[in-house]
């Protein structure tokens, strides 16, 4: 850590806490379950995606692929695409513009962020089995897929290292994890280990996996003369989009405006700067017209990568009580040198347990992949499935229920932040969960129920992200006629971001939801941090309650020239918003409406601009959600297939924007928790390095049938340290599942299966 | 099979190809009861004919190859894969995408229990959804078995979570919207039907 780092945190710890949010207390529309206000556009066809503008004058980009991993392309022959019926251009390192190199993402400014730092079709090297080596542009989409089928290529292919199996001794520890130091040493944690009493010590694995949106990236692009340049893009970050595009054509940020109104999900894969959009830009330059550049579902998985493959050792001793004396978490993960992604598989331990010593480590091999990235809950998703069975491994040891045994590892303290939490109910989630899903009927002995042919188990796990928050800012335009609009960067790919944020910001300013707009999905808008890590929600919170206190404080103002305002003396801290207006808190009578400041002030309307504060919160308390997971699976013993019959999932995720919304991101996290415990694998040719299954019919993400009922709890018990004391609910709802069916699967056969999917291979 | 076999092959077929401007043919499609023309190539899909062509864009691409739903459409009221469909062989049939599922303005009940059930969260693969599940409705009330119709035999079958959860098993939601669409088509369902019985009755 820097010295300024250790100055800055140390200044957070001792910073006096701002008092928790009035508007917990007052809230009228946040925490209603609120239909979706872009609902009608969804179910009518009317929202508009990514590829579905249409500039006047359009032409299409097709891709070609590289199909060795590593090496040159020797010759690359493209005659016949170039005299292909329709064919505008064949872009080949010869003539692509010269570009600036992407810059990795950087955790100290994030701002730019590419997922790879190579050179974009500069050169004729090839770094990954997929790699774009030329791209075709022409009049119609089956013009340009038919030429780009025609380009040829001959390689000078290297070796390359593809295989994780064969590699897995050139680990090297990366210098950190997302700037977190890549190991922590507490205590002699191997020592204690050998002593301890009771001892599980295992290796989980898990396969690469794909996020697969149902809509695969696409990228629209066009210039205005030579500098300005317009992207429709399906990117979770409009802003992170526009400044990277900014550094690679080396334009200023305010000639590009980057514009994602709809995106069909994300899960992180449209969050790191692809080669798609940079290509299509460039493209567009090149043939002076616009471009569109959409993906095909291979091209897809060619070159936007998913999560890594991921083989992790937890070891853990007890003693016969069931407290820790040791917890070890080691995780080796696959990246290519051009991505240093070293996916967080150890953050979810460093947080969660109390236990004597601790040792986490991770390691990274670099292959000749196409880059890795985050996926939801990247870290916590893998890491949770490795902790969380090894404690369900010790329960199984110590014969001990496993939610009995959470409650002897609960913590009082962060154990390696060593601070305080903000709020921490897990074992309240573990309890009411429990309760709703009758736990208690569950039987100790595996293989102890059946149903005719299945074997039935009940299994849980804890769920944990952290809660982030990220500096932001929010305009908001109140109109004469009482009505306002709150503008953010902010992008919507399903949350429901403009829903909670309608409801939070008309709660804030008092008015009814009807009279409040919320505008979202352009760079232009004021800066907003990326849609992922769960943090645009609250960051978008904390924006628009620092922007509408400023413009609170600015009607005050103008009110208090008037001599026979109601207002007259008071201050800021002694007003509430309500009823279309400012009032006394300590005199409800007293108090006057939005029109009538603005009216008699003479203003048509008063716009103001504010940023929030920097997360010192981040740093002083340890912030995070938390859940349990409860599941019902049944193992066919003939077949040894696994159905999910039953799901629970309990969370502590501070306020609660929208019971509809939120519950629905949950469900959808543990949907793709069952995809990853059960179905998907993305894999991989260990000798050319290929991606052997890059289609939804090869790559199987859970379908309506196999996912059952999904029942969601919440403590609702909210944050003190955040606006409105809510926390980001994006990626929860996907950790601890796969344990959770893991330790089910257990519970139903007395089989511990430690690696993903569990396929019925495993079971027989 | 070497790099240059390959390139001779494709040589060879870009000799025979038919394709090219030349090449266009003026169809008519009826899509949502409305007469529309278009000129295209015979390769052209249903799907990119609805989206690229005649600007429909509520039906969505999310693989291009028959493996996701997105894609989904009504032709005389059967579901289609319009990614796996030639756009010339639809002349002269009714086609019905999401944009005509709402009549004069009002959404279906369909559509309204989608909002209220909250079967969608991005939206990408609701349009296909939506076809599929009005498709699929058809297909039960005429009495077609699924893979998990137990008694095929018997005639009647159980609108049960499991039939709508099979026969929509072709749509993927990566957004995981899965149990919310389930309530939405059970909901749908059984207002049409009380409607109908209702109808019956006041006769
Ligand atoms: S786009 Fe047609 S099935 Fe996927
Ligand atoms: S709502 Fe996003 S894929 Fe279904």
């Amino acid at each position: 850590m820097s010295i300024m780092q250790t100055l800055v945190q140390t200044a957070a710890r001792f910073k006096p806490d701002a008092d928790p949010d009035p508007l917990i207390a007052s809230k009228k529309y946040v925490g209603r379950a609120l239909d979706r206000v872009d609902g009608r556009l969804k179910v009518t066809g009317g929202a508009r995606f990514t590829a579905e503008y249409a500039p006047d004058d359009m032409v299409y980009a097709a891709p070609v692929f590289s199909t060795i991993a590593k090496g040159k392309v020797r010759r690359l022959d493209t005659a016949a695409a170039e005299s292909s019926p329709g064919v505008i251009a064949v872009i080949t390192p010869k003539n692509m513009p010269r570009l600036v190199t992407p810059s990795l993402t950087d955790f100290a400014k994030l701002d730019k962020i590419a997922a790879s730092n190579l050179p974009v079709l500069q050169d004729d090297s090839v770094h990954w089995n997929g790699q774009v080596i030329a791209v075709v542009i022409a009049e119609t989409h089956e013009q340009a897929q038919e030429a780009a089928a025609r380009v040829r290529a001959d390689y000078d292919a290297d070796e390359g290292m593809v295989s994780f199996e064969r590699n897995k001794d050139k680990a090297i520890m990366p210098k950190d994890v997302l700037g977190e130091p890549p190991e922590i040493k507490i205590g002699d944690a191997e020592k204690n280990l050998k002593s301890a009493p009771v001892q599980v010590d295992a290796t989980y694995r898990s396969p690469y996996y794909n996020h697969s949106a149902i809509e695969p990236h696409a990228t629209i692009a066009y210039w205005e003369g030579d500098d300005r340049l317009y992207v429709f893009d399906s990117t979770q970050w409009v802003e992170g989009y526009r400044n990277s595009l900014a550094h690679v054509f080396a334009l200023n940020r305010e000639n590009i405006r980057v514009m994602a109104p709809f995106v069909g999900g994300g899960f992180g894969g449209k969050a790191g700067f692809w080669w798609n959009t940079i290509l299509c830009a460039a493209a567009a330059k090149m043939v002076g017209r616009p471009v569109k550049l959409a993906l095909s579902r291979e091209g897809v998985f060619r070159i936007v990568g998913g999560r890594t493959v991921a083989e992790q050792r937890v070891a853990l001793g007890a003693t016969r009580e069931g407290k820790l004396t040791a917890l070890i978490h080691t995780g080796l993960t696959v990246t290519p040198d051009h991505a240093r992604y070293a996916e967080q598989c150890t953050f979810p331990t460093r947080h969660l347990y109390a236990t004597e010593a601790l040792h986490v480590a991770q390691y990274v091999v670099n292959l000749d992949m196409v880059a890795n990235t985050w996926m939801r809950a990247p870290g916590e998703s893998i890491g949770t499935f490795a902790v969380e069975s090894a404690l369900d491994e010790l329960a199984v040891e110590l014969r001990m229920d496993p939610i009995e045994l959470r409650r002897k590892v609960e913590p009082a303290r962060d154990p390696t932040k060593d601070t305080e939490f903000s709020s921490r109910n897990l074992i309240e989630a573990y309890e009411r969960g429990a309760a709703e899903f009758n736990w208690s009927s569950r039987n100790l002995q595996p293989r102890s129920r059946r149903d005719g042919a299945w074997l039935v188990g009940h299994g849980v796990a804890t769920a944990y992200y952290p809660a982030l928050r990220f500096p932001g800012g929010a305009r908001v335009r109140l109109e004469a006629d009482g009505t306002a609009i709150v503008q953010a960067a902010a992008n919507e790919m399903g949350m429901g971001v403009a829903t909670g944020q309608l409801q939070h910001a008309a709660d804030r300013l008092g008015l009814p939801l009807h009279c409040v707009e919320f505008d979202y999905g352009d760079s232009h808008l004021p800066t907003s941090p990326m849609a992922g890590g769960s943090c645009q929600t609250l960051s978008i919170l904390a924006a628009t309650r620092a922007t509408v206190e400023k413009l609170h404080r600015e009607l005050l103002k103008l009110e208090q020239k008037d001599s026979a305002s109601p207002l007259k003396g008071a201050k800021y801290e002694d007003l509430v918003a309500r009823d279309n207006g400012l009032f006394l808190a300590s005199e409800p009578s007293r108090g006057v409406s939005y029109v009538e400041i603005l009216r008699k002030a003479g203003k048509p309307y008063l716009e103001v601009e504010g940023v929030s504060s920097a997360p010192m919160e981040m740093m002083k308390y340890s912030m995070a959600s938390y859940g349990a997971q409860f599941c019902e699976v049944r193992v066919n013993e003939t077949t040894g297939e696994v159905r999910v019959a039953r799901w629970l999932g309990s969370f502590d995720c501070g306020t609660v924007l929208n019971p509809k919304t939120a519950m629905s991101q949950l469900r959808g996290g543990i949907v793709m928790g069952i995809g990853m415990a059960l179905t998907e694998e993305m894999l991989v040719d260990g000798r050319s390095g290929r991606i052997m299954n890059r289609s939804l019919a090869g790559y199987h993400v859970p379908v309506n049938l196999d996912v059952p009922r999904i029942d969601v709890l919440f403590n609702d018990i909210p944050d003190p340290q955040t606006a409105l004391g809510a926390h980001g609910i994006g990626e929860i709802g996907i950790t601890g599942v796969a344990a959770a069916i893991a330790n089910a699967v257990y519970n139903a056969t007395g089989k511990r299966v430690r690696d993903l999917p569990i396929t019925l291979d495993k079971l027989l | 099979m070497t790099h240059s076999q390959n390139a001779e092959l494709e040589r060879q077929a870009a000799e025979s190809s038919v394709a090219g401007p030349d090449n266009r043919l003026r169809i008519t499609l009826m899509v949502n009861g409305d007469r529309r023309e278009v000129e295209i190539e015979p390769r052209v899909s249903l799907l990119d004919a609805l989206r690229e062509r005649l600007h429909l864009t509520g039906t969505k691409k999310g693989c291009d190859q028959g493996a996701c739903g997105a894609c989904t459409v009504l032709v005389n009221g059967e579901r289609i894969l319009s990614c796996l469909a030639l756009a010339i062989q639809y002349t002269g049939q009714e086609i019905t995408t999401v944009e005509g599922l709402a009549l004069d303005g009002s959404l279906s009940p369909l559509q309204q229990a989608f909002i209220t059930h909250d079967g969608f969260q991005c939206g990408y693969c609701t349009s296909g959804q939506l076809c599929s599940a009005v498709g699929m409705m058809r297909e039960f009330d005429d009495g077609v078995p699924s893979a998990v119709t137990a008694d095929v035999a018997s005639g009647t079958i159980d609108f049960s979570d499991t039939e709508i959860k099979e026969r929509m098993s072709g749509n993927l939601c990566r957004c995981g919207a899965y149990v919310g669409i389930c309530d939405a088509i059970r909901e749908a369902h059984s207002e049409v039907h009380s409607e109908v019985h209702h109808a019956g009755e006041s006769r």
